[in-house]
């Protein structure tokens, strides 16, 4: 994946959809791209420091205690309730394909929300969409 | 070791051949994983395309100094395992006439290795320790051939069912901006003399960027240094993350408004104008679109690992394709029987708690991936098994907290490696060695603790301690200390307290 390609693929990410081209721009150098080979662990439940994670290609599952809660895939992001409520994660997030990822370091995760109102509207919506899917499941 | 005779009586060592491991590349990375080969007793060629020992180091940095220290004199004695700490540069070994080559050649002038002062210390281990190498014999193709693996070089070829590339992140790499492919590269930038009286913008704000414009400062009119990213520093990171310090300069210029700028912008493309360049950029963290005429463009863009054909071989890259995925032991995620050693080890990040990457992108952190790589390629491929020593049940305290406050592996690749010691064995504790943490924390195994030294958001820096127990792995951080001596009764009291439940158990 080439710079261009990564500016496209973060611009069809709907958390990234409102942004100009430059903005996506800057932000295909403000995270940094990391892989994860299949079976590795990403975000461990209970430690300190995770960052923040937008899946570029592949899949995650989501595991509390070992158990399987749910599965994420391209677009999707995971690591920053942990930061936003300065908790350890909750959960185990771990690669089950070859798993490429951006990344963001949790220092700078509030900062880049600051920055980008618009970004933050889209990730309430996805967090009120989970909340529901919550609710649901549990009634 | 397989070698031709020459013409003029020389042997040349390691013929072209069958071996059972092939390592390419006689930089730091390369010597300092040959160094742990032979001494392991495994049997291996050795190749490279230079002429002699060193890697980029022959050439490079462009303005001739080093941004890791060496410190001819520092807390822990020179030629001690624990001054490694304190020595970035020197490559490792077990005998002390072979430790801390560096800070002979320097010149005092600095505690940053002029680059000739750092070659001179490489060959010097080189010539110490006697590594072979068949100097000269390029690497130009590859394939798979009954399960192994056959390197084309320009002296035949090499057979061998391992190779271990230490090729370095040494590349220069540009981004696909129009007109960029026409702009120098850092490494073809001139002496710092010819750009006086000239306006220089300069792309990138990493340390070969800022390199640069410290370079510049004495010389040119005015240096823009401009990237989409905001800087950042190493003093505000608390990492090696950013610029270091002594780079600072051209970004205090900037500060001050002293005439030098730098600039968050996109760049759309550069033209070549008259004499000079026109670049055309978008503002990235504030709006705005600038035309700015200048002299000269340099590229500091940063570099990838020279993969040459083994992308077509099935090696799974990523970041633009600079970089080979690899597992937590450094080989390619995707081709078995390729490992990686040297810079290109950055690309198994660890767990890069808080943001913090490993240092294995320079000389302090891949010298020690190397010896734990060679170790892991003895027991997987060749059956090797360690009489790793064992310890008295009431030596595991003291264990593990002296590794915390001297082993130089923990302090120059914190929070990604981890001194390892399995609990639960008989007659006692059985320390393990150094283990990449990531590996330690998604491997199933007995119980066991691993130990290492981190840094938090604050910057703080402590000793965290990694417990597995039936499975699961917990994470226990110990409180940071003045001058970082956590041989303390406090330190022994708690780590007890979070063993206790195991090692009793």
């Amino acid at each position: 994946m080439n710079g261009d390609e990564l500016i496209d693929t973060f611009s069809s990410f709907t958390l990234f959809a409102d942004l100009s081209r430059p903005q996506l721009e800057a932000l295909a150098h403000i995270f940094e791209e990391e892989w994860f080979a299949e079976g590795q662990r990403v975000v461990h439940q209970g430690f300190g420091g995770v960052g923040f994670y937008v899946i570029l290609h592949g899949e995650a599952a989501v595991r509390i205690d070992g158990v399987e809660r749910a599965r994420l895939g391209r677009g999707e992001f995971f690591g920053e309730l942990s930061i936003l409520l300065d908790e350890p994660p909750a959960a185990d997030v771990m690669a089950i394909t070859p798993l490429r990822c951006g990344s963001l370091p949790r220092s700078q995760l509030e900062d880049f929300l600051l920055a980008h109102p618009t970004v933050s509207l889209r990730m309430l919506q996805v967090e009120l969409r989970r909340l529901r899917a919550s609710n649901q499941w549990r009634a | 070791m397989a070698g031709v005779t020459t013409s003029d009586g020389n042997v040349t060592p390691f013929a072209p051949g069958d071996y059972p491991v092939v390592v390419v590349g006689s930089g730091p990375g390369g010597l300092q994983t040959a160094y742990w080969l032979r001494r392991l007793g495994i049997p291996y060629a050795h190749i490279s395309a230079d002429d002699a020992p060193g890697g980029l180091f022959r050439r490079f940095p462009v303005y001739q100094r080093l941004i890791s220290w060496t410190k001819p004199y520092a807390v822990e004695e020179r030629g001690t395992r624990a001054y490694e700490r304190y020595d970035w540069n020197s490559l490792i070994a077990v005998e002390p006439e072979n430790r801390s080559l560096v800070a002979p050649f320097m010149d005092g002038t600095s505690y940053f290795p002029a680059r000739a002062e750092m070659e001179q210390g490489l060959l010097e281990f080189a010539s110490r320790t006697g590594l072979a190498v068949n100097y000269g014999c390029r690497w130009e193709a590859t394939r798979r051939e009954d399960e192994g693996l056959v390197l084309e070089t320009s002296h035949g070829e090499y057979r061998s069912p391992i190779v271990i590339f230490a090729i370095g992140a040494t590349r220069p790499w540009k981004p696909a901006i129009p007109g960029l492919e026409d702009v120098p590269h850092y490494v073809e930038a001139k002496p710092a003399r010819h750009y006086a009286g000239r306006r220089v913008f300069l792309i990138g704000k990493r340390n070969s960027g800022f390199e640069l414009a410290d370079g510049l400062l004495p010389w040119a009119r005015q240096i823009i240094l401009a990237s989409p990213r905001p800087a950042s520093l190493s003093v505000t990171t608390r990492s090696l993350v950013g610029a270091r310090a002594r780079y600072v300069q051209p970004y205090e210029d900037h500060v001050l408004a002293g005439g030098n700028v730098v600039l968050d912008v996109a760049i759309r493309s550069v033209e070549r104008g008259g004499d000079g360049y026109r670049v055309h950029a978008v503002g990235t963290t504030n709006p705005g679109d600038f035309v700015l005429t200048v002299d000269d463009v340099i590229a500091a863009t940063g570099f990838e690992v020279g993969l040459g054909d083994l992308p077509g071989l099935g090696v799974a890259t990523f970041n633009q394709g600079r970089l080979p995925a690899q597992t937590p032991f450094w080989g390619s995620a995707s081709v078995p029987g390729i490992y990686f050693a040297g810079s290109a080890t950055q690309a198994a990040a660890g767990l890069r708690k808080y943001g913090i990457s490993s240092n294995s992108a320079a000389v302090h952190g891949f010298r020690y991936n190397a010896g734990v790589l060679v170790r892991h390629i003895a027991e997987r491929h060749f059956g090797m098994m360690f009489d790793d020593p064992v310890m008295p049940p009431d030596g595991l305290i003291e264990h593990l907290l002296h590794a915390a406050t001297k082993a130089p592996e923990l302090w120059n690749q914190p929070s990604y490696l981890a001194h390892v010691v399995e609990l639960g064995a008989r007659p006692g504790p059985v320390a393990r060695g150094i283990t990449p943490l990531a590996h330690f924390v998604d491997a199933n195994g007995p119980d066991a603790v691993a130990v290492t030294v981190e840094s938090d958001a604050s910057g703080d820096i402590h000793p965290a301690v990694y417990v597995r127990s039936r499975g699961t792995v917990s994470e226990h951080l110990l409180p940071s200390a003045p001058f970082h001596d956590y041989e303390t009764e406090d330190h022994r009291s708690l780590l007890r307290a979070v063993l206790d439940p195991v090692t009793r158990g």
